[in-house]
């Protein structure tokens, strides 16, 4: 079975910035946010460590904790060999795992963390995620300054960063159980259209979570979506209907939440601190879902793979939480 | 549901681009473009007594500037995101192509980043420019020979 259970695991805290774009987009309040892309640092590299540094020390901060009571930091994000979350983590006096699922990154610490937390090897673990869109777009297509023409199916990687503490006090969000998931390939090939290529993982890992768990559909108040897009999300929805004759209460993508139509971001947000940024800033201030299942989508590729003409994996990773 | 179902499904649900609001607009902005160069070389012959041959090499440098200027304050890559090939196809989009990697490479160092980088994007022009420059001259030495 791939769906992990938890007991006592809990979110006590977060802390979130948001990019220079995030911060007048749907959402209007985060915790801080960045004036410009380089953050009063001399490279937009350097700018995502300290996003990294600065969440990490608000989390220990705002908790009172110090580098010795938190027993495990796990994160990871886009740049190449997850160097920008090693990088910060240098600074901490913290064990360290870095992971990587491309977009699905944070859900896969959360239910990495939550597992160690579960079976009582851990009290304390922060998970982080950031993502920078000017790094990104350096590592996955084109110079900075480079003004390529893209289509309406690209979606626009989200600059900020998200931290979560999970710990085995009681607080008010408890961490319910994960779904580990399955790498789907369905022949996509084109990186312009990531919310296809991530869309039948995201449902197939959305069925297997509720056939694991003998739960229906209806279980759930919300279902949150990482970064499929406003075209992936369509893909999703369709699909599911189609392949799994699943019906969905309330389903939203985090990457139609993000920014307003006329930002020109495309389909919308993606990377990895898309999901948690409107989880947090958003959907858990309205008070209005008590069961959320969030599902991390991320696109497993590399510039170099997709010019050798390989077609591009998937890979979704759900977690579930409720509102105490 | 199968690869093959899936395909049609995605592309059931995509918006196709709008190719002829694209064409149009590539034609009207290469082609203002065009007119300002031959405005401007109008102006070097008639008013610089500047040989044709001359003026267009004038032109050239200008409109490399002017790409790379732009670039640098970061704004053409809106106008080419926006006005797509019509600002791509004249001189600006190599120019635009070679500084925007400049940009982007200058802290990565001199040698292993400026210099390794420069030619990313506009690497491929170069090459296939003078290998079909080289392939179309043969031709006509060929032609010429026979006529």
């Amino acid at each position: 079975m791939s769906s992990l259970k938890f007991d006592n695991v809990y979110i006590k805290n977060s802390f979130s910035i948001a990019g220079p774009l995030e911060k007048n987009g749907q959402i209007k309040k985060f915790d801080l946010t960045m004036d410009d892309y380089y953050y009063r640092e001399k490279t937009f590299e350097q700018a995502e460590i300290k996003m990294q540094r600065i969440v990490i020390d608000n989390l220990l901060l705002q908790n009172k904790l110090l580098d010795g009571d938190i027993d495990y930091l796990i994160g990871g994000e886009l740049y190449n060999q997850i160097a920008i979350s090693s990088y910060s983590a240098k600074y901490y006096q913290i064990p360290f795992l870095g992971l990587y699922s491309a977009c699905a990154t944070f859900v896969e610490s959360v239910s990495v963390g939550a597992n160690l937390i579960n079976s009582k090897q851990a009290n304390n673990i922060i998970a982080v995620t950031s993502s920078h869109n000017l790094n990104s777009e350096k590592q996955f297509r084109f110079p900075v300054e480079y003004g390529a023409p893209k289509p309406h199916t690209a979606t626009f990687t989200a600059t900020g960063c998200v931290g979560a503490l999970l710990t085995n006090e009681k607080s008010k969000i408890r961490v319910d159980s994960a779904t580990i998931g399955i790498p789907i390939d369905m022949g996509m090939k084109d990186a312009n259209n990531m919310g296809a290529v991530m869309a039948p993982a995201a449902a197939e890992t959305l069925a297997r979570h509720l056939l694991d768990l003998k739960r229906s559909s209806d279980y759930y108040d919300l279902i949150l979506t990482g970064d499929l897009g406003e075209i992936g999300t369509k893909i999703f929805r369709e699909y599911i209907k189609r392949s799994y004759d699943l019906k969905l209460k309330k389903h939203i993508d985090a990457g139609s939440e993000l920014y307003l139509d006329n930002q020109e971001t495309y389909a919308g947000a993606s990377g990895p601190v898309a999901l948690p940024l409107v989880l947090f800033n958003r959907i858990l201030k309205t008070n209005k879902y008590k069961k959320i299942l969030i599902i991390g989508t991320g696109s497993l590729h590399t510039v170099s793979l997709i010019n050798q003409k390989n077609t591009i994996p998937a890979i979704a990773h759900a977690v579930s939480l409720e509102v105490i | 549901m199968n690869k093959d179902e899936y395909k049609k499904l995605v592309k059931s649900l995509t918006p196709k681009e709008n190719k002829v609001k694209n064409t149009l607009l590539a034609f009207l902005s290469g082609g203002i473009v065009g007119v300002l160069g031959e405005l401007e070389i109008y102006i070097l012959m008639n008013f610089c007594g500047v040989s044709r041959t001359e003026a267009f090499i004038w032109l050239c440098i200008s409109l490399i500037f002017i790409g790379c200027f732009l670039t640098s304050l970061g704004f053409f890559d809106n106008l080419v995101t926006k006005f797509k090939a019509g600002l791509i196809i004249p001189t600006t989009g190599f120019a635009h192509s070679i500084s925007s990697s400049a940009l982007d490479y200058k802290k990565d160092g001199l040698i292993t980043g400026l210099g390794a980088n420069f030619f990313k994007l506009a690497g491929s022009v170069i090459l296939y420019g003078i290998l079909s420059a080289f392939l179309l001259l043969m031709i006509r030495m060929v032609i010429e020979c026979l006529v």
